[in-house]
């Protein structure tokens, strides 16, 4: 036979519950006034964007035929080119994988990323390994004395 | 001596109840089987860490976590402090051996099966704090601001990147930003000696505790033996019998560090340039090669996913079977899947050493 239990049960009387209901959303709504401010001091404030379209890339024939060169573009880095016939490519050197820093092979005639093995023909395009897309391509003139390359769009 | 420790013993005694410390200490036991040997692993793991915790107390007093200063600062470390060549490469060496250990201890807890009921929980701590000890290795591979780390951590923080969902947030929540830049050595440094350190601290407080309270696992072979009474119980004691012996291999590792770091001084490299190009030869540390090299092997596009977004939805998957392992192989000792884990855990091994392999190639 089971003793009854001397304790009474505890009866939750509607006033009670909208205490509860106060006092716990009081509370939530405090820790979410911490927590916001700390999640967004966390993500630091956008960087402006270079402004700038165009960027000296090198000087005349700096560059050899059948050579590459990264240059800075913004805060991002940019290949130039010389290719064999003396002409002027420019891209952007991120690797469009992982965000490596691609590079000129000469002896390929072909740009590559050594990281992980990606490979990129002379018009930007991924033609093996595992890059998933085209590496940006900007314009190239001479102006001068100098190589400027120019963002397309 | 002796008196002395008597007394301080009583001390304690008097306020913390009759044999209170002696009891604590007297509770734990280490079963004796010819598995004994793997029994080490955790305690040598934990040494580890603590040799970890010193040189990196030590290389604090001089090192700078700007990209000015950084590399240089660990320069001067290697060539300038007194002494300061043996405490980075010990540090250095010391992180690699410990991750070593670690896995090996994860690695023979689950052949063991040690991670059945009802020690479910002291797996799942045990391999939270593995996950920890790799975030160590990545963030701290990045504190010299060297090429190659420089490019790890791109590469590293770019597949972070590519999470479904709160990719993009978590990268800049690593990176400081949209690239790699000093923002992002600065969170490092403060994950590598602030955040990391504490949540290790937590979860190996949680992991000791477990051990002590369910004490240690017999395996299922020497269980079965004990209860067809081919062979008897034997354990020993913890304190001082195992502890001793504990010791002799700590005491040995702390010998190997030394030779080590003296005969093999850690690289440093060069210093990193966001606007070079990646060097030929780039790879990460070498318990992160098995991914590198599965990175490699990816093809651009797996159905309607991204190659790498492909390889980190296997790798999470592996992940999460991994640490849900003691849910999943229920009836040890029985059975098809008890033989389906055990054939799972050595594919992990053959693919974690072919795929290095093949990384070092």
């Amino acid at each position: 036979m089971e003793t009854p239990d001397p304790t009474p049960r505890e009866t939750v009387q509607p006033g009670r519950r909208w205490v509860n209901l106060l006092l716990g959303s009081g509370v939530a709504a405090s820790i979410i006034s911490f927590i916001y401010p700390a999640m967004r001091y966390i993500i630091p404030p956008p960087v402006a964007e270079s402004a700038s379209r165009f960027v000296v890339a090198a000087k005349v024939g700096e560059l050899k035929n059948n050579s590459g060169k990264i240059f800075k573009f913004g805060s991002r880095p940019g290949l130039l080119v010389r290719l064999a016939d003396g002409s002027y490519r420019a891209f952007s050197a991120v690797c469009t994988h992982l965000n490596c820093t691609v590079q000129y092979r000469s002896d390929l005639q072909e740009i590559w990323c050594a990281c992980h093995n990606g490979l990129y023909d002379l018009e930007g395009r991924n033609v093996s390994g595992p890059p998933p897309r085209p590496l940006e391509t900007f314009e190239v003139h001479i102006q001068g004395e100098d190589v400027v390359v120019t963002r397309t769009t | 001596m002796a008196t002395l420790s008597r007394k301080i013993l009583n001390w304690l005694d008097e306020r913390f109840g009759a044999g209170s410390v002696e009891e604590f200490l007297r509770h734990k036991t280490v079963p004796v089987s010819r598995h004994i040997i793997w029994y080490y692993l955790g305690g040598m793991t934990l040494f580890l860490f603590i040799i970890q915790v010193l040189t990196g107390i030590l290389l604090l007093l001089y090192y700078r976590p700007t990209p000015n200063d950084a590399f240089e600062s660990v320069q001067y470390i290697m060539t300038q402090v007194r002494f300061g060549w043996l405490i980075r490469s010990v540090h250095s060496w010391s992180a690699n051996l410990m991750i070593f250990t670690a896995f090996l201890h994860m690695f023979s807890v689950y052949f063991l099966k040690a991670y059945r009921k009802p020690r479910e929980l002291t797996w799942i701590s045990g391999i939270l704090l593995l996950f920890i000890l790799l975030g160590f290795g990545f963030s701290g591979y990045l504190l010299p601001w060297n090429t190659l780390a420089f490019f790890a951590t791109k590469v590293g923080t770019e597949m972070a990147g590519s999470i479904p969902g709160i990719g993009k947030w978590f990268l800049v929540f690593l990176r400081g930003g949209e690239e790699v830049t000093g923002a992002t050595l600065t969170r490092f440094f403060g994950f590598h000696v602030a955040v990391l350190p504490g949540l290790a601290t937590l979860l190996l407080a949680i992991h000791l505790f477990l051990v002590q309270r369910l004490g240690m696992s017999v395996p299922p072979s020497v269980e079965r033996a004990i209860a067809e009474g081919r062979t008897a119980q034997r354990s020993m004691p913890f304190f001082p019998n195992f502890l001793l012996r504990d010791m002799i291999g700590w005491y040995a590792a702390l010998g190997a560090l030394g030779g080590l770091a003296a005969i093999f001084p850690w690289e440093l490299g060069t210093k990193a340039d966001a606007f070079a190009a990646a060097p030929a030869g780039i790879r990460p540390e070498w318990y992160f090669l098995f991914m590198f090299q599965t990175l490699k092997y990816l093809p651009a596009k797996i159905l309607f996913l991204e190659g790498e977004l492909a390889g980190l939805l296997v790798f999470g998957v592996a992940a999460a079977v991994w640490v849900l392992v003691p849910f999943l192989d229920r009836r040890i000792g029985f059975g098809r899947m008890t033989r389906f884990f055990t054939g799972l855990g050595i594919f992990m091994i053959g693919y974690i050493v072919v795929l290095s392999a093949l990384a070092l190639r």
